[in-house]
């Protein structure tokens, strides 16, 4: 009798903190997804569920006379995925030469690679800055891309050469006898069979850009060019809570796709996140 | 050896007349080798010439007179010119070597690859290097070298005054570093930034820590009805993009339209709270939504880590009598702790470096009067206020230095006791 008493108290407290748990991280998911839905610029006498509805905020985003938010979009799109091709194609380049050869300069490679994973690519803005204002790549997506592309490539290419590891060196070997080149084997034994952690890779490269404020800040400086974040920003650093209500809208419509994109691919992400924390 | 006793000094003699590239090759009868030895050196010299020359000038004055003379474009010739270098210094370097082993194979008498079993060794040979050349050209471009710039920018005087092109950039040898330590404006600014980095990083990791491990341990009772939907609950803040998050909650603190001050706080009769202009008040606001963002990604990874401890084990204490706190003491806490160590230690690097969220959420503000930091400003944060607000690189670099030394330190520290430097094929 008094386990059961103390099962119901376990289990009613238990509902009690996850309900408070709720609250607090849905709260400011209904709270914006309400203020987008408000009518009017300002949140002044606005409420959850607004009393006029209206999806004028989300309008203006479409409307490209008025509006950017498409073409930051478009770019954000632009520059995820081309980052994304260009570090996945290096990367898996490189975790097989790592994985697979053993050539003079390696450890020092590898060793070279562990060091600058440690430095956040953030560290050398000052250079990024005054490296692109000099070489004339400023406000361009070309020289984002490079950046991003570049930051990724240490800590993948662990990740990557860890799991190149794991796939047995026979298949390679016998390969070998029947005659397949170094590319092949790379291209067509390799690669298919390590199609989990290039996903993984390809889901860090797509995020990494697309999350990233400080660097897309200080490299992009014309309006048109913005990626959301930086769009998003000055969006309400600009005229704080004038368009805060069209800032609501376009949040939604940001973290939806997201969110709906991260929570089906989870998995992946707390696999490489693992592999990556434990092996370095 | 029968072949030392013939006393022959062919490696010594390749390697002396190698001190000119390719004659060692040429007495070592491997006339394609050296002619090819020859000529990329000669090329290299002429085509390289003038860049290394300006460059190695250029990185040592720092220019001299003005307007001729652009000092950062000048620093920036002379990284370029010490890379190059190296380049040309490591093909010396493999000519020596080639000349001594092939002389050293003469004297002991074992053949030496003709043209075409050359060709081939270097097919072979050069593929892993072919598959790298790609990213390590991305990487000295757009990590090394930058790292490079910034290590050599934090020993000059660069910043408003010292500014091309209307002005030259000095050496000034560590200068930065003593008035970050010595002047009363910067040492005093620096402490306290330092000093709310260090809170920061603690409060902010140690608290999403405790409730990832709380709820994900809540999570874990097997009676528990809705545990898919919570489960997907508890992540969302993890999958939304930080930097929306963030903003909103800008917005949601915000002084006179925000939800927290007018609906939550006015439904407990609770009086406004100055969370942007107040510095303890923004701070607490800071630590909380670092919390909110925070304690998803360690609650999955417990999650991941509970689900793998054995139930034996809780049955065995069950059996001993131990009480709930007893077994999450004993068991559940250790196993989790031994388990994400490292990605613990990276939590707290990453909110020692966390820009986004101190600068999205209220700009490192509110500003203290005379300093150049705000005062919720980390170092990171700093930084980049004193590059583009102030134009003060030669400091900004002096204090990324700093930074990058104790955040390298922690990295080092932790790989250390990870399984990458253990790995034999990585020694």
């Amino acid at each position: 009798m008094s386990t059961k008493m103390q099962n119901t108290i376990r289990l009613t407290l238990s509902y009690i903190v996850i309900a408070i748990a709720c609250i607090i991280i849905l709260y400011p998911v209904a709270w914006i997804i309400g203020s987008s839905f408000n009518p009017g610029d300002s949140l002044s006498g606005s409420s959850i569920i607004p009393e006029n509805a209206t999806l004028q905020h989300y309008k203006d985003l479409f409307n490209t006379a008025e509006s950017d938010y498409l073409l930051w979009y478009w770019n954000t799109l632009k520059i995820c995925i081309i980052t994304m091709i260009l570090a996945v194609a290096m990367i898996s380049c490189m975790a097989y030469a790592f994985s697979r050869y053993r050539f003079v300069g390696r450890k020092n490679g590898l060793m070279t690679f562990l060091i600058l994973q440690m430095i956040p690519n953030f560290a050398a803005l000052i250079a990024i800055y005054v490296l692109a204002y000099i070489t004339g790549f400023l406000d361009t997506h070309f020289a984002l891309i490079l950046v991003y592309a570049g930051g990724l490539l240490p800590m993948n290419t662990w990740l990557a050469k860890g799991y190149f590891d794991t796939i047995p060196k026979e298949l390679d070997e016998s390969a070998r006898i029947d005659g397949a080149g170094h590319f092949r084997i790379f291209w067509q034994i390799i690669l298919p069979l390590a199609k989990p952690i290039l996903a993984v890779v390809a889901l860090f490269s797509f995020i990494t850009p697309f999350t990233d404020f400080i660097l897309a800040q200080i490299i992009l400086r014309s309006e048109e060019k913005f990626t959301l974040a930086v769009g998003l920003y000055r969006m309400i650093s600009d005229q704080f809570g004038n368009e805060f209500t069209t800032f609501a809208a376009g949040s939604v419509l940001i973290a939806i796709p997201i969110s709906i994109l991260f929570l089906s691919l989870q998995r992946y992400f707390i696999s490489g996140l693992t592999a990556g924390g434990t092996k370095g | 050896m029968e072949a030392t006793g013939r006393q022959t000094k062919h490696r010594k003699t390749a390697l002396a007349l190698s001190l000119i590239p390719g004659l060692g090759q040429f007495y070592n009868k491997q006339i394609m080798k050296g002619f090819m030895f020859f000529i990329l050196t000669i090329s290299f010299a002429v085509a390289f010439a003038d860049l290394i020359n300006i460059g190695l000038w250029g990185i040592v004055t720092l220019g001299e007179q003005l307007p001729r003379d652009h000092s950062i474009f000048l620093l920036t010739q002379g990284i370029i010119a010490v890379l190059v270098i190296a380049i040309g210094l490591l093909i010396y370097f493999l000519n020596l070597r080639d000349a001594y082993v092939n002389g050293k194979n003469r004297d002991l008498g074992i053949p030496l690859n003709s043209v075409r079993e050359q060709y081939r060794n270097v097919s072979e040979q050069g593929f892993p290097y072919l598959m790298l050349a790609p990213g390590f050209f991305l990487l000295i471009f757009v990590v090394i070298f930058p790292i490079l710039f910034v290590i050599l920018l934090s020993f000059t005087n660069y910043d408003l005054y010292h500014s091309p092109p209307a002005n030259l950039v000095d050496w000034i040898g560590i200068q930065n570093y003593i008035d970050i330590f010595s002047m009363d404006i910067w040492r005093n600014t620096f402490l306290d930034v330092f000093s709310w980095t260090i809170v920061w990083t603690f409060f902010a990791t140690t608290g999403q820590i405790a409730i990832g491990i709380f709820l994900a341990v809540l999570m874990n009772q097997k009676d528990l009805k809705f545990k898919g939907i919570i489960r997907t609950i508890f992540i969302l803040p993890w999958a939304v993009p930080a930097f929306v998050s963030i903003l909103v909650f800008a917005g949601m603190f915000n002084e006179t339209f925000g939800a927290i001050n007018n609906d939550i706080l006015a439904a407990f009769g609770i009086d406004s709270i100055p969370w942007l202009t107040e510095p303890f008040w923004t701070k607490v606001a800071l630590i909380l939504i670092q919390f909110w963002l925070g304690f998803p990604f360690i609650f999955a990874m417990v999650t991941g880590v509970l689900q793998s401890i054995p139930n034996e084990l809780y049955e065995a204490a069950t059996v001993d009598g131990a009480s709930i706190w007893q077994k999450f003491r004993a068991i559940t806490l250790p196993m989790i702790l031994f388990a994400i160590a490292p990605i613990l230690i990276t939590q707290y690097t990453f909110n020692f470096n966390n820009f986004n969220v101190i600068y999205l959420f209220n700009g490192g503000g509110p500003a203290v009067s005379g300093q150049t930091a705000g005062s919720t400003d980390i170092l990171i944060s700093w930084i980049y206020k004193l590059t583009f607000t102030s134009a003060q690189y030669g400091k900004a670099a002096a204090i990324t230095m700093l930074l990058s030394v104790i955040v390298i330190a922690v990295a080092l520290w932790q790989f250390r006791r990870t399984k990458s430097f253990q790995e034999e094929d990585m020694m």
